[in-house]
């Protein structure tokens, strides 16, 4: 079985598994006192933004290795992984305004974590601009690669400087210091969305890494 | 070390010298830092938000688009006559020649900045001088991280098709946390409050052009080939 036959099986199979996410989220997950059933939402908005992130840390990884390693696979596992992110941010992007409407009241703030989320949005758009625009295609990889590690220093930075402003972002319910705060059946959703949605990325990251390989590179 | 210096010098002198011949950027970059604060003068409801919760921000952007401008410029001479490969082939570390690109866009946007500055003070009455010495603190801290990205980018851009809009694509997101910063502790200073207050920035800007000043003095010798 080839790459891309292997990644196309990935893919199905994340997404039989996402559909069962939604089974779960609807029918067996309960409804959220305050935020009532705008907060399903939650299940595919941060694993979304998770794979998002994963995928900007490959970026950066596979961007690293190319530079120290100058092999070519590296440069075709971080462009294929800067155009899955870009999709996981364009459904982050989506979805986080659709919940934020019916909660905050308004469908976009200048909050940290959604001033963050553009700039990745952003970044990814420019390595993927920049790719395009390279005229010498020996220049390509190592100008990606740059911009790709550039791209991963700039992420705590952004986070910082929009983090000293007040935030209406709910606070950390999971990763955090102590316990996590959600309820155990919101929680066993949460991680096996997380889970599908990394087997998702890892599904399409096979299929665009195949196409790929394929492609010269002119 | 010494000698990686003295090369980088020679080549900001290089480009300065050529810039202060010429004159053509430097002058464009003037001019345009007046029309945009002229630009934003108009562009504002002064009844309705007071100068002063204004300025900093006018001030910050201003500085930011010209800083652009100047520096598409950087590599871009060096593209006629094949002057970049010459420079390649030069008995100099190219840490060396990406100091030297950098200092000097240091210079050219250190002049924008204080042109900009005294056409502020004209324009919005904004009293810079009473916090002048933490004001250049912040100008500096802002500036240098930035300004390296920017060197370190335009390298690269010159290269690629559409080139003046390349640079802004790719560098904007990286203006984001100096020019949050410079805006918040200009704002503070504006209001008469000590520079104490904005420690956190200033940590913040240190720790960012820490960070970019060396990473990009590793990566330029990856953008640039013989």
């Amino acid at each position: 079985m080839t790459l891309a036959q292997r990644g196309r099986w990935t893919t199905i199979g994340a997404l039989f598994l996402l559909a069962g996410i939604y089974v779960r989220a609807l029918r067996y997950t309960p409804v959220e006192v305050h935020q009532g059933l705008a907060q399903k939402i939650f299940y595919l908005h941060v694993p979304a933004a998770w794979s998002a992130m994963l995928s900007m840390g490959f970026v950066g990884l596979a961007s690293i290795l190319f530079l120290m390693l100058k092999d070519a696979r590296y440069d075709r596992f971080a462009a294929a992984s800067a155009e899955v992110g870009t999709v996981f941010c364009c459904v982050m992007l989506t979805t986080g305004p659709l919940w934020a409407r019916p909660v905050w009241g308004t469908w976009w703030t200048w909050d940290a974590r959604l001033t963050l989320t553009l700039m990745l949005f952003f970044l990814f758009i420019g390595y993927q601009v920049l790719r395009g625009a390279v005229t010498d295609p020996s220049l390509r990889p190592r100008y990606a690669a740059v911009v790709g590690i550039c791209g991963l220093i700039l992420l705590p930075f952004i986070h910082l400087s929009v983090y000293l402003f007040r935030t209406l972002h709910p606070m950390p319910i999971v990763l955090k210091p102590s316990a996590p705060s959600l309820p155990a059946p919101m929680l066993v959703t949460l991680l096996l969305s997380f889970g599908v949605f990394t087997l998702l990325y890892v599904g399409f990251v096979m299929q665009r890494y195949a196409l790929g390989e394929g492609a010269t590179d002119a | 070390m010494r000698e990686l210096l003295w090369h980088a010098w020679l080549i900001a002198r290089k480009d300065l010298r050529l810039e202060f011949r010429s004159r053509t950027a430097l002058a464009s970059a003037f001019v345009f830092t007046a029309l945009v604060l002229v630009v934003f003068e108009h562009g504002r409801d002064p009844t309705a938000v007071p100068t002063i919760d204004l300025a900093p921000s006018i001030l910050w952007v201003t500085f930011s688009f010209a800083a652009m401008l100047g520096l598409n410029r950087a590599f871009q001479a060096e593209l006629e006559n094949q002057a970049l490969d010459g420079l390649l082939l030069a008995p100099i570390s190219r840490t060396s020649l990406f100091w030297g690109k950098f200092g000097a866009n240091l210079v050219f946007v250190a002049l924008v900045q204080i042109v900009g500055v005294l056409l502020f003070i004209l324009f919005f009455n904004v009293p810079v001088w009473r916090v002048w010495l933490p004001f250049l603190l912040v100008c500096a801290l802002a500036t240098v991280g930035f300004i390296a990205v920017g060197t370190l980018f335009s390298a690269m851009v010159v290269k690629t098709r559409f080139a003046e809009l390349m640079l802004p694509v790719l560098l904007l997101p990286f203006l984001l946390p100096p020019l949050t910063a410079a805006v918040a502790v200009t704002v503070k200073l504006f209001a008469a409050r000590p520079l104490s207050e904005s420690a956190g920035w200033l940590r913040l800007l240190a720790g960012y052009d820490l960070a970019f000043v060396s990473l990009t003095t590793l990566l330029f010798p990856a953008t640039v080939t013989e």
